[in-house]
């Protein structure tokens, strides 16, 4: 009836409704309007589209500086390979003339070892050089081995000893017999089986990478004693703090004096000036007074004297560690000696182990902590002596005890030699050079391990969490991390042992120090539910105008193509 | 703003040796104390001992101990012949607890616990890392952070001065930090930041919030108290947390400084829920360089920590007035710290000298004088080292009983207070009050005021008042603050006159902080720390005109006798300031308004851009309607 469009809904319904007089005047005035309108929204819709949310997405969005994801995902695979150089040298009547003619040789050995499946490490060891002349003081660089190999028939080493390892990088070999029609080549491959035993004593065997790659690699084939031994050690570190104690639990009956100034001087300076391309040392020391160990020892009749049994030593760190303290002025890692003087009452006091004997050094040590020992001093003074008793500790048997527990914790393992084998006791330092280079290989490559997995790890929860802060310094962390790696790789390879180790150490700090930046944490918490809670005000009226114009003017765009096809057909 | 045009006027240079101090131990101070005296002679004044402590004995006593420190001596050559340099080390631990009843019926008691760390730490260079009797956490800290002196208290409740006197160690309510740094340090402000964190770490207490807005560097309140006279005050940071509160998470740790922790000597009085129950409370913990002998050819490090603490035993005890070590402590004593070389109690009797005013068991015949504050002092002395003093049960258990009512307390000589006047949420007025209740003597004294950025002074209008003429100060150091980065600090050497109020009064503006630098309770208001007044007033001995004491003659015609003056810090209390506080909501609420506002104005915009406008065809009249209606029936021609 009523002819009037009065919604433009109805636009396309009047030619059927209307005169066809009014058909022509719709046309002329309202087609022109409508078309502004619909371009208006479209414009509109356009602008928000192409200008707004850009601008919005800019201006809100939080700052992550570009990471090198690509090298670190191959990171993640971390394909190692150890190098050793080895010296071969032939002492005068080992080989023929003939076989001394043809030098030099060049020879290598590859060995894979397979640690886990998705790790795969390849070993080259020993890439074997031969090297005939002899000079027998060369100074061998930092992890390389030296072998001398002596006629059978000498007696520089006893009958059946076959191999002597020395206190630098040395050993001495016992030539199995060869026949004169070898070539040199041949001398050596009968030579390689040895030449590898030794290595493994001295540089690195399949256990000592095992240990070391243990933080990264989930063990299943590893024995119970390579477990432990690398449990024991303390993990790497750019340094370490030393802490001795001595624990008098009763100043009323002994007034203790030790010299641990000269003892560190003397035992533990040493060692400690000969580690000191792994880590920075300090040592300090403190005497604690009623500081009681957790648990009461049993009094044994038999032996006359208070016993404490393997199992509860577990028991006796937890209540002193209350009064050590920690560190305030560093955050390296602490290693705890505690020397315990029982009281006058619980005197003396014996360790005892599983099988019930008695513990000659009365010491135990716990992994990654330190070592407690018990020094009685009850036979010090008779029982009339008046109180409190001077009472000097005898440094040397306490830091005997004190220095092989610091070497367990160091990571200084004891070598099983295969038999045949005579190691030469450590001198005066307490380490042997071969030693060291044992600790830096697995060092180097614990190192390598650990900061992958720190900048491997980081770089997944970067890319997990969108809402994290990369700043440029972080950014900068990494990429040093992971050039330093990449190096610390490739000098292991090339052998230079002292070079990796130091790149590792680079490398470690990079990361840790990107992986605990502050600024990593500021907008982590930051949720979406809050931010939409500001947004809807404003989007919530300024899109849904635009939304439902866009809605109509694809439906009027669909209704006037049916149109269309209704007026062809 | 007048307070940043006024700057920084620097009268004149303060000669501090107007404000030298003297040792206020007698003369029959004992051996162990003479390092102490004879720092006081060394080198230029120092505010020694201004924390009054009173080890002196009678000669006797000094005589029995010597001898006995001798033949230790002799015992220990003996067994240990050839042998250790570290039993060579003479690291030293002394204990005292001083018992003063007061005249408000609450009991004053006093811990101090000294350990002497026998160390050249002055050498370059030397890393010192073997502890015995000192704590070695603090040791690190020491030597890491190159501090020279560092004073740290932790106080719960307000000392007042005009019930109690003066206290034996003052201190602020709240947290105070003030440390010396060896001229040696290149960025002692980054020193500065990484200590309080540690220190942070150590006492369990949130002095982590320490920063650049709230720590000044006072040109001359705070002087070095140990070895050394360092005058550029670059090195010295001083930082106070009002709002800080003590309790046993922050003891627990000063205990564990102690050689023999809480297991033996006087620190097994040591029981927070005894100590926190007390009207008053403060530790502090104070370590300083000095001297070892004499000549002072050896030094050391002197840690002392103290212990204060007021018990309100006279309404708890339901008006009797009686107290005793177990009422106090809930313990008893039974041995000293086998480590310390002396382990002393002591009571202050020094009213009560014919025993007329109240009763002291057990009674000991050890009686000890002491100068304290300016004043002579009598005290019972009960040596814990010497088994008969704890008698036949082997316990001390000190009791006192009143038998009259207490005399009057003499006035203490300075005293200050300070308040906040004004009204509205725009200026304000502090006003600083300094009492010399001194009859005759005038004497100068140094305020220290500093106040956080949010008071913007103007200090212009900064007055000194007292007895109603203007009081020019002599001196004035004023820094005026930076918005967000640093406090005002106002020192000022006023003297004042005698027997009079002086009064000091400077104006502020409130400003307006950003809605994040408010604290989570806002309407709390915010503190301002106490300002400090520190000077030498005249002894009390000095002022002592009553000649009714025997004296013999010759020695009262002359007035003053012994120290003239002594040396005291006053300490107001803080101030709680309301700041005009925000509607903490607003941010979003403008959010949304501004949404609303640009929504609507968007809405109207675009209903304008996009709405289309046609010719609408006038609607019929209801009439015509109506008419038409009709004529539909009718079968008549419509109208239009």
């Amino acid at each position: 009836m009523d002819n009037s469009p009065k919604t433009e809904n109805s636009l396309t319904i009047y030619p059927f409704v209307v005169p066809n007089l009014l058909i022509s005047y719709c046309c002329i005035l309202v087609m022109p309007e409508k078309q502004r309108g619909r371009y208006a929204a479209l414009a509109i819709a356009a602008v928000v589209i192409v200008v707004g949310i850009p601008l919005w997405w800019k201006t809100t969005e939080t700052y992550r500086a570009w990471l090198p994801f690509s090298e670190i995902s191959e990171l993640d695979s971390l394909q190692l390979q150890l190098s050793v150089d080895i010296e071969v040298v032939f002492s005068r009547g080992t080989l023929t003339p003939e076989q001394q003619k043809k030098f030099p040789l060049s020879h290598v050995n590859e060995k894979e070892h397979q640690v886990d499946v998705s790790i795969p490490e390849l070993l080259t060891s020993p890439s074997t050089e031969a090297d005939l002349s002899l000079h027998m003081l060369s100074e061998s660089s930092c992890g390389s081995v030296v072998v001398y190999v002596i006629p059978e028939s000498s007696t520089l080493l006893p009958e059946d000893v076959k191999v002597y390892v020395g206190q630098r990088r040395t050993a001495l070999l016992r030539s199995p017999p060869f026949k004169t029609s070898w070539n040199l080549k041949e001398v050596l491959s009968n030579l390689d089986v040895e030449v590898e035993q030794v290595v493994s004593t001295m540089s690195f065997g399949h256990q000592d990478i095992v240990a070391a790659l243990s933080n990264r690699v989930r063990m299943t084939k590893v024995t119970k004693e390579s477990m432990a031994d690398s449990m024991r050690a303390i993990k790497s570190s750019p340094g370490y703090e030393i802490t001795f104690s001595l624990l008098n639990p009763d100043p009323k009956s002994h007034s203790l004096h030790w010299d641990i100034e000269g003892a560190v001087q003397s035992y533990i300076q040493p060692l400690l000036n000969k580690l000191a391309p792994i880590a920075n040392f300090s040592v300090d020391s403190q005497i604690l007074y009623y500081a009681v160990l957790g648990v009461n020892p049993r009094f044994d009749n038999s032996v006359s004297a208070y016993t404490l049994s393997a199992d509860s030593l577990s028991h006796v760190i937890n209540p002193v560690e209350a009064r050590l303290g920690s560190n305030a002025a560093s955050s390296n890692p602490v290693l705890n000696f505690l020397l315990y003087v029982p009281d006058a009452h619980h005197s003396p006091l014996f360790i005892r182990d599983h099988s019930k004997r008695k513990v000659p050094s009365n010491a135990f040590h716990s992994p990654r902590w330190g070592g407690i020992m018990v020094y009685n001093v009850n036979e010090m003074y008779g029982p009339e002596a008046e109180r409190p008793v001077d009472i000097n500790i005898n440094m040397a048997k306490v830091m005997g005890v004190f220095l092989a527990q610091l070497r367990l914790m160091l990571g200084v393992q004891h070598t099983h030699p295969p038999t045949g084998f005579v190691l030469q006791s450590p001198g005066s330092a307490g380490l042997a050079d071969w030693e060291l280079d044992r600790l830096l290989w697995s060092r180097s490559v614990e190192n390598i391990a650990t900061a992958s997995t720190t900048i491997t790890s980081l770089a997944q929860l970067l890319d997990q969490i969108g809402n994290i802060v990369i700043n440029d310094n972080i950014a900068q962390q990494v990429s040093s991390a992971v050039t330093s790696l990449q190096s610390a790789v490739a000098e292991l390879e090339a052998g230079n042992l002292a070079f990796a180790l130091q790149y590792s150490r680079e490398a470690i700090l990079a990361s840790e120090r990107a992986f605990f930046d502050p600024s990593l944490l500021h907008l982590l918490y930051f949720p979406d539910d809050q931010k939409f809670a500001i947004y809807i005000p404003l989007f919530l009226p300024m899109c849904v105008p635009i939304v439902l114009s866009l809605l109509k003017i694809v439906s009027e765009a669909k209704k006037r193509r049916a149109d269309k096809q209704a007026k062809s057909d | 703003m007048a307070a940043h045009r006024c700057g920084l006027s620097l009268v004149f240079i303060l000669i501090f040796s107007s404000l030298a101090c003297h040792s206020s131990c007698d003369s029959l101070e004992n051996a162990n104390e003479d390092t102490e005296e004879k720092q006081s002679v060394s080198d230029t004044p120092r505010e020694v001992n201004s924390d009054g402590s009173i080890a002196a004995e009678d000669l006797n006593e000094r005589r029995g101990r010597s001898t006995d420190a001798e033949l230790d001596r002799r015992d220990g050559t003996r067994t240990s012949e050839a042998l250790t340099p570290a039993a060579a080390a003479r690291d030293e631990f002394q204990e005292e607890l001083v018992i003063r009843p007061l005249h408000s019926g609450d009991i004053y008691a006093s811990f101090q616990f000294r350990t002497l760390w026998d160390t050249d730490f002055l050498q370059e260079g030397q890393k010192v890392s073997h502890y015995r009797l000192f704590p070695k956490s603090l040791g690190q800290v020491l030597s890491k952070f190159s501090v020279r002196e560092l004073h740290i208290s932790f106080t719960q409740g307000f000392w007042r001065t005009m019930q109690w006197g003066q206290p034996f160690i003052p201190s602020p309510p709240g947290a105070e930090l003030w440390v010396w740094f060896h001229d040696t340090v290149s960025d002692v402000d980054g020193n500065w930041k990484e200590l309080t964190n540690v220190l942070s770490g150590i006492f369990c207490a949130s002095l982590n919030f320490i920063d650049l807005t709230n720590t000044v560097q006072p040109s001359a309140s705070f002087k070095p108290l140990g070895l050394g006279n360092a005058t550029d005050h670059r090195f010295l940071r001083y930082a106070t947390l009002p709002r800080e509160i003590v309790c046993t998470e922050n003891l627990t740790p000063w205990k564990k400084l102690l050689p023999c922790g809480s297991k033996a000597g006087l620190a097994v009085l040591l029981k927070s829920e005894k100590l926190f129950h007390s009207s008053f409370h403060s530790q502090a913990v104070h370590i300083r360089p000095v001297c070892q002998d004499e000549q002072c050819t050896s030094k050391a490090w002197e840690l002392r920590q103290t212990l204060n603490v007021v018990f309100d035993l006279y309404t708890a005890g339901q008006g009797k007035k009686e107290w005793s070590l177990f009422k106090m402590f809930s313990r008893t004593l039974t041995e000293a710290c086998p480590l310390a070389t002396s382990s002393k109690v002591y009571v202050d009797i020094t009213d009560n000298p014919e025993g007329e005013l109240f009763e002291l068991s057990p009674a000991t015949p050890l009686l000890s004088q002491a100068v304290v504050l300016g004043d002579r002092r009598t005290y019972s002395v009960f040596d814990l080292t010497r088994a008969e003093t704890f008698g036949q049960l082997r316990s001390l258990n000190l009791l006192l009983r009143w038998k009259g009512d207490g005399g009057e307390m003499l006035r203490p000589l300075l005293h200050a207070e300070r308040y906040v006047a004004g009204f509205g949420l725009q200026t304000g007025e502090i006003h600083t009050v300094i009492y010399n209740n001194h009859p005759y003597r005038a004497f100068p004294v140094l305020l220290m005021d500093s106040v956080p950025w949010y008071l913007q002074l103007y200090i212009h209008t900064l007055t000194v008042t007292s007895k109603s003429r203007d009081n020019k100060p002599s001196y004035i150091h004023y820094q005026p603050a930076k918005d967000r980065h640093r406090p005002h600090l106002l020192e000022m050497l006023i003297q004042l006159p005698p027997h009079s109020m002086t009064e000091v009064t400077v104006q502020f503006e409130r400003a307006l902080l950003k809605w994040t630098e408010y604290t989570p309770d806002p309407n709390h208001g915010f503190y301002v720390g106490s300002s400090v007044v520190s000077a030498l007033v005249p002894s009390m001995v000095a002022m002592n005109t009553n000649f009714t004491q025997d004296q013999p003659l010759f020695s009262s015609f002359v007035p003053v006798k012994e120290e003239s003056s002594y040396f005291v810090r006053v300490y107001t209390e803080p101030l709680l300031v309301n700041l005009p506080t925000p509607d903490f909501s607003m941010p979003y609420n403008v959010i949304c308004l501004t949404c609303t506002v640009v929504a609507v104005g968007y809405g109207s915009f675009y209903n304008l851009l996009t709405r289309t406008f046609q010719v609408d065809e006038p609607s019929l009249p209801l009439a015509k309607r109506l008419a038409n209606l009709i004529r539909r029936i009718r079968g008549v021609p419509l109208l239009t």
